[in-house]
């Protein structure tokens, strides 16, 4: 469930979105989320979570601490 | 006053123009810049309309960027994608993205407009080839849409060789590839990471798959006949040493231009370079590189790092004109004719320019002992001598020799006119930047900037206004040489 996107630090860049394994990320009204229901981390796909590893903003797609890790 | 150039048949004697034994203007000459003695008819007929391909094409042809592709998969230190302003004209900058159907009705919006438009890249602001759909589906509307109007794209080369067969389908024969390096050591300087087979790779690593993956792509364009241009940015102290083995690399691989563009590191841009003080070459430096590449390959010298939604001629960007809500709001119907009947009209001038070249360079005593002169040229396009002097924002940088006159850069600056009056301190500014000229050549020029040039050492010639550039220079400098070496002229 965890990551998030920084409103104030994404370009609208979309790279993202395109690499997500979950389809968890999408643009409403010029500002791209994270489906926390949809994303997985990654985990059982990559090593790494792939917003994460593309994102060219460092801190701009975090671990949403409001909400538990996800377990398989 | 100078005669003014009357174009007229070169006479038998005249010698050949481009790279005859004489020399014409040498190996850049023929280049990316002037006759296409030195070229098959079949890359001619693909670079003569290109301007960022042929030097000579600028002067008559606009390019258009459209950006449709804001992704990019690496991070280069010379680079920050948080960075927009209107005002900024540089790489990967812009300031509105595009989805493939705004920009293809925007293609079509400005060739309604400007019939010089001959060409449309995709050049990021990310990387074209990390945006593979939105940048091929805007290719497919934009050739049903307009068929003439050519295609284009640059990319850092890490995903091209996964779409060269894309690029070859969709007919796009000109691919610019970012190459900075080859050398891995080198590569980790420029590049913090990279994001390649769903990894974030950092260091040599990084620059070392960059690289491979660089000269594939490079390797599979050329081997398919598409024209590749390399572009190189170059960092002083990094790889500005590098850049020789980075020009042979590429050149044994077939590239078919290469474009060795200066550093913009402004601190205000905010990115790694501007913010760790790395500065950037001097036009001295810079020149020099490329003079010391060019025996073995086509430099290009016109380059201006414009925006990835540059609009018009090179050194104008007419962007803000083309904007997202003025293009929504048009109808817009596709109509080759006019870019036609400039392609003609642009055929025919060439010819009479070449004509007008030759029988100058026939006349120019080329044996005589005479050092290169750089001289400035104000120009609003068409290769002729056809701006004010106090309109001029940059200042085109030709090198006269026995040899002939050759392009070799520009030179950016402030207009002196402002509101109708000349300002002291932007002609200060103006005077240094041309500092290392002996002339300038312009359509007009006040008598208190003409005075205060000379004082300058900077000769201001009006007498060939609105002239063709180069005939008109290289007759200027046959005059010159007549009065410094009276018995050595030839009688043309």
């Amino acid at each position: 469930m965890p990551y998030k996107i920084i409103v104030d630090e994404c370009t609208n860049c979309a790279a993202c979105e395109a690499d997500c394994p979950n389809d968890a990320i999408q643009e409403k009204k010029g500002v791209f989320k994270v489906d926390p229901g949809l994303c997985s981390e990654c985990v059982g796909y990559f090593d790494e979570p792939q917003c994460v590893a593309l994102c060219p903003i460092p801190d701009c797609v975090v671990i949403d601490e409001k909400l538990p890790r996800y377990a398989a | 006053m100078p005669p003014k150039v009357i174009p007229i048949f070169a006479s038998q004697t005249a010698p050949s123009s481009g790279c005859g034994a004489k020399g014409g203007s040498g190996k850049s000459g023929c280049g990316s810049s002037a006759a296409p003695s030195d070229m098959s008819p079949e890359v001619w007929a693909k670079v003569k309309d290109h301007p960022c391909y042929s030097e000579q094409a600028h002067h008559h042809f606009a390019r258009m960027h459209i950006a449709v592709a804001p992704a990019c998969n690496i991070q280069c230190n010379y680079c920050n994608r948080k960075y927009d302003c209107a005002n900024e004209s540089r790489p990967g900058v812009v300031s509105e993205k595009l989805t493939p159907e705004m920009a293809a009705k925007k293609v079509l919006a400005v060739a309604a407009e400007i019939p010089q438009l001959s060409v449309v890249g995709i050049a990021g602001p990310g990387d074209a080839l990390a945006n593979p759909e939105k940048t091929f589906h805007t290719f497919r509307l934009i050739q049903a849409q307009a068929p003439d109007i050519k295609l284009c794209l640059s990319t850092n080369g890490l995903a091209l060789p996964d779409h060269v067969q894309a690029i070859a389908d969709l007919n796009v024969d000109h691919v610019t590839i970012t190459i900075n390096m080859t050398d891995p050591e080198v590569g980790e300087l420029i590049y913090p990471w990279i994001f390649y087979n769903h990894k974030r790779w950092i260091g040599r690593d990084a620059a070392r798959i960059l690289g491979e993956r660089q000269m594939e792509g490079l390797e599979m364009l050329t081997a398919m006949g598409i024209l590749v241009k390399v572009n190189s940015v170059m960092i002083p102290g990094v790889n500005d040493a590098h850049l020789a083995e980075v020009n042979r690399a590429v050149k044994s691989r077939g590239a078919f231009l290469h474009n060795i563009m200066p550093l913009i590191s402004d601190p205000a841009h905010g990115t790694h370079y501007g913010l760790t003080g790395q500065r950037g070459p001097t036009p001295q430096e810079l020149k020099a590189l490329q003079d010391s590449c060019e025996g073995s390959m086509n430099l290009m010298r016109h380059c201006r790092q414009c925006r990835a939604d540059a609009v018009g001629l090179l050194g104008e960007d007419r962007g803000a004109e083309f904007s997202s809500d003025k293009i929504a709001a048009l109808e817009v119907a596709y109509d080759p004719a006019p870019r036609q009947a400039y392609r003609e009209y642009v055929e025919r001038e060439r010819r009479d320019q070449e004509t007008a070249r030759d029988s100058e360079l026939a006349a120019l005593d080329w044996q005589a002992e005479a050092a290169a002169v750089l001289v400035a040229v104000t120009t609003k396009g068409g290769s002729r001598i056809n701006q004010h002097f106090g309109h001029a924002s940059e200042f085109q940088i030709y090198e006269l020799s026995g040899a002939g006159a050759k392009f070799v850069g520009h030179r950016k600056v402030e207009n002196y006119c402002q509101g109708g009056w000349g300002e002291e301190e932007v002609l200060e500014d103006v005077t240094a930047a041309i500092k290392d000229c002996a002339a300038v050549f312009v359509s007009r020029i006040g008598l208190c900037p003409k005075k205060d040039l000379a004082s300058a050492g900077i000769e201001a010639v009006d007498g060939y206004a609105h002239e063709y550039i180069e005939s008109s220079l290289i007759a200027w400098f046959r005059l010159r040489q007549e009065k410094t070496q009276p018995i050595a002229a030839s009688a043309a």
